[in-house]
């Protein structure tokens, strides 16, 4: 075992680092949060997802890029099963969520709920007060009183970098804020259940810059506390935004792994074409 | 490789490599004309030779305005190792066309001494260092990473021959004090003549760095010798 | 050399087809515009006749009587009160009958049967249902209810005729108005765990509430104003009755009635009947419209 020798600059004197020392310092890779094991995807017939094994990092972004059709949305969308409401759709494999499988029928459906959140492309609020748009989820699954209910409220808007904004309107219709704070309310309504992971669907793909940019500031600040899968068609968000890139095909996971890695030096020529916009 | 979707991406690229290539030839020019100058001990080509430097920092300054207008579309993986790539290397090219005017330039102080026999060696010093150059621009333009690698390890053999000349020249110095003058002004210009090699070598790490990525070259050795010299 | 003061443009012949060409589409624009126009002020013309008719022939005989007294024998004078009273509760039922039932199977179309086969089949009985003749329901009624509880005439069976009425109107129009919901917040809604029942009720009702209100109200206008159907149900009743089990008069029934009669003031009576469902057809859609367009200010 050999030992790490350094010269101290400042007074050229020879000081050695034991090894643990040394190693310790080194970045560790973090936890596996959730975990896509050969996972494929039926519309009918139609096989859209096909043999996807993807290990998405505990508290970090993991974008998925691809074309239009490749599967990117479809994936997302079986890490919380939301494709059940609808016929013809049929997913095999496993998703390990903590270590379980949450495709198995046996995992309840209510746990699931709770731990995944989900935000849209299209900004969606209620048709409600900003207030009742939060509480909603966290009265469904929690027995709270008023002043719980009102601290959980506003905790949630302040995660979603809203609270500000909204503190003196909460009783006003969800309705009436503009395209980006409706989208940060979709957000807030996501994070007031404390899931422990969140689903992000293009959710600035129909925003201007600015509302853009704060989603993206936003995204920064809720990894600190949430794993977050992001699907985007904009590969510079994905560049700036994420800590993992997955890229998808037609289906197949063509490439994935560290953002720094794919988007400065990607394996695979197809990851590359597509990444400086030679096709796709 | 596929062309980008937006053609004029793929023009702009070219224009730019089109720059980076005529900047390479004339400072390759440049080179091989001091080095020619030096020979034949003609004032008028010096200056001439010193004028045509002006040439070359244009067209590093057109690149800088090119590689930021690239800037501009977000360039990314193969793309963004393209613009690093191209800026440093013109400013690589840049300073070797500086060193071959400043030869140009000492040349026309040696004129006032009479001929030394060392400018032959400078001269064999001078050549091994116009091929680098020229050897590695045609591996930037290629895309070559082992010619790039070859060049990298050919400057041992420059800085040997450096250092040999080094050596000369100060025993030549100590024999004769009369020489010294033009026996400085003769390293100073080998100097200026392994600073190009080693320009070169910079230029080899970047071509590497546009095939690879970041990716280290595999490690080679340095025989510049001349900071340890003792005569 | 002196400037001249006009420049003349030179015509290159591309130029010159172009304009010929455009001259054309431009005299055939103005014909299809002028022929469009023209068809539009004619159907207004006939528009505008039958609502200066129904006005100079039932202004004059729309009094407070008519709504105080009964229907009168041909020579005397009298009201509509008892029609009055038999439409508002007629209608009135028809709508409780077929709101809750197209409002569920509506919501059902919407949410479940979407994407089904059935569902597919169920629309397109719906729309046959829609387009179906009203004399035909009402003779329905009368086969199944009216027969069936011994030949007796009744409101109820009138609010049934007329429920067969809304019921496909509501159907229809909860169901597109549900669908106009967008997709995302039924998953947004069902993704924070909230089940299915509370989604449809708490916050897809709520959204699409305005449009379904909508489809309730045009179903009340049309109603208003059905006649076949009540013929063979509601039979008419020339006495004022408030018993649902009853024969119960309507004011159209009584204007198919006072009509054609020959009686001036029944003749009277009926033209004030024609104006007054006009008008309540009127009102009605009026709000009806203000409440659509609220709406959809709203969902953009």
């Amino acid at each position: 075992m050999t030992n790490f020798t350094r010269i101290d600059p400042m007074n050229d004197a020879r000081t050695t680092v034991a090894p643990h020392v040394r190693d310790a310092a080194l970045p560790l890779a973090p936890p596996v949060k959730v975990s896509a094991r050969d996972l494929n995807f039926w519309y009918d017939k139609f096989h859209a997802v096909k043999h996807i094994n993807l290990d998405v990092p505990e508290k970090r972004v993991t974008a998925l890029i691809g074309p239009s059709g490749c599967g990117k949305s479809t994936l997302l969308r079986v890490f919380n099963r939301i494709y059940a409401l609808y016929p013809k759709m049929e997913a095999k494999g496993e998703v390990l969520l903590d270590g379980e499988n949450i495709l198995d029928p046996k995992y309840p459906m209510n746990r699931l709920r709770s731990k995944v959140g989900m935000v849209f492309q299209k900004p969606v609020p209620f048709p409600m007060t900003i207030y009742e748009n939060v509480a909603y989820g966290i009265r469904h699954h929690e027995k709270l009183g008023k002043a719980d209910l009102d601290a959980r409220v506003e905790l949630a808007l302040r995660q979603a970098a809203l609270w500000d904004e909204v503190k003196d309107k909460l009783k006003e219709s969800g309705l009436g804020l503009s395209g980006g704070q409706q989208q940060r309310l979709c957000i807030a309504r996501a994070v007031a259940l404390k899931p422990d992971v969140l689903l992000l669907d293009e959710p600035t793909s129909a925003l201007d810059p600015i509302s853009t940019s704060r989603i993206e500031q936003l995204v920064e600040e809720l990894k600190r506390d949430f794993t977050i899968m992001i699907v985007t068609h904009n590969m510079q968000q994905a560049a700036r935004v994420s800590d993992y890139t997955a890229f998808m095909y037609l289906g197949d996971m063509v490439e994935h792994g560290a953002t720094e890695q794919i988007f400065s030096n990607p394996v695979k020529q197809q990851t590359e074409d597509y990444i400086t916009g030679r096709f796709g | 490789m596929n062309n980008h979707i937006v053609k004029s991406y793929d023009e702009e690229q070219r224009g730019l490599l089109d720059e980076l290539i005529r900047m390479g030839h004339m400072s390759v020019s440049q080179l091989e004309a001091a080095l020619d100058v030096v020979e034949r001990r003609d004032d008028k080509a010096a200056e001439r030779v010193i004028g045509n430097d002006e040439a070359i920092d244009a067209l590093e300054q057109q690149v800088n305005h090119d590689v930021i207008r690239l800037i501009r579309r977000g360039p990314l993986a193969g793309d963004l190792r393209v613009i690093l790539a191209a800026l440093r290397v013109a400013s690589d090219i840049e300073r070797i066309g500086d060193l071959a005017a400043n030869i140009a330039k000492r040349s026309m102080a040696l004129n006032l001494a009479p001929p030394l026999p060392h400018t032959r060696g400078l001269d064999a010093l001078g050549r091994m260092a116009a091929r680098q150059v020229r050897d590695v621009l045609d591996a930037y333009v290629q895309r070559d990473g082992e010619a790039a690698l070859r060049v990298r390890a050919s400057d041992a053999e420059l800085d040997t021959l450096y250092t040999g000349l080094f050596r000369e020249l100060l025993t030549y110095m100590m024999e004769d004090a009369r020489a010294i003058t033009p026996c400085t002004h003769l390293l100073f210009m080998a100097k200026n003549l392994e600073r190009i090699g080693d320009h070169a070598t910079n230029i080899a790490e970047n071509v590497w760095f546009l095939i690879h990525g970041e990716e280290l070259m595999p490690p080679r050795d340095k025989r510049d010798g001349t900071s340890t010299t003792m005569v | 050399m002196s400037a001249s003061m006009t420049t003349t443009i030179v015509l290159s012949d591309r130029d010159k087809a172009a304009a010929k060409l455009y001259r054309r589409r431009r005299l055939t624009n103005i014909i299809a515009i002028g022929l469009a126009c023209a068809a539009a002020v004619f159907g207004l013309c006939f528009l505008g006749w039958i609502l200066w008719t129904l006005l100079s022939k039932g202004l004059a005989h729309l009094s407070l009587s008519l709504f105080t007294q009964d229907q009168p024998p041909p020579m005397e004078a009298g009201g509509l009160r008892n029609a009055i009273v038999g439409s508002l509760m007629m209608c009135g039922m028809g709508i409780a009958i077929g709101t809750p039932l197209g409002v569920a199977a509506g919501t059902w179309l919407a949410e479940v049967g979407n994407h089904r086969k059935l569902g597919t089949v169920v629309r397109f009985v719906n729309d046959i249902l829609l387009s179906a003749p009203s004399i035909v329901l009402g003779l329905f009624v009368y086969a199944a209810f009216v027969m069936q509880t011994g030949g007796n005439f009744s409101a109820i069976g009138g609010a049934l005729a007329l429920a067969f009425i809304v019921l496909p109107v509501v159907v229809r129009t909860t169901d597109e108005m549900l669908r106009l919901v967008p997709v995302q917040m039924r998953e947004a809604a069902l993704s924070l765990g909230v089940p299915q029942w509370k989604v449809t009720m708490q916050v897809l009702y709520r959204s699409a509430l305005p449009g379904i209100v909508t489809g309730i109200l045009l179903a009340l206008a049309r109603i208003s104003g059905e006649t076949a159907p009540l013929l063979f149900t509601a039979f008419g009743n020339e006495f004022f009755s408030l018993d649902v089990t009853g024969a119960m008069s309507a004011v159209p029934l009584v204007m198919y009635k006072f009509a054609g009669s020959g009686y001036e003031n029944w003749e009277h009576l009926a033209w004030a009947g024609a104006l007054l469902v006009t008008l309540f057809v009127l009102a009605v859609s009026l709000v009806a419209r203000t409440l659509l367009l609220r709406n959809k200010i709203a969902n953009d």
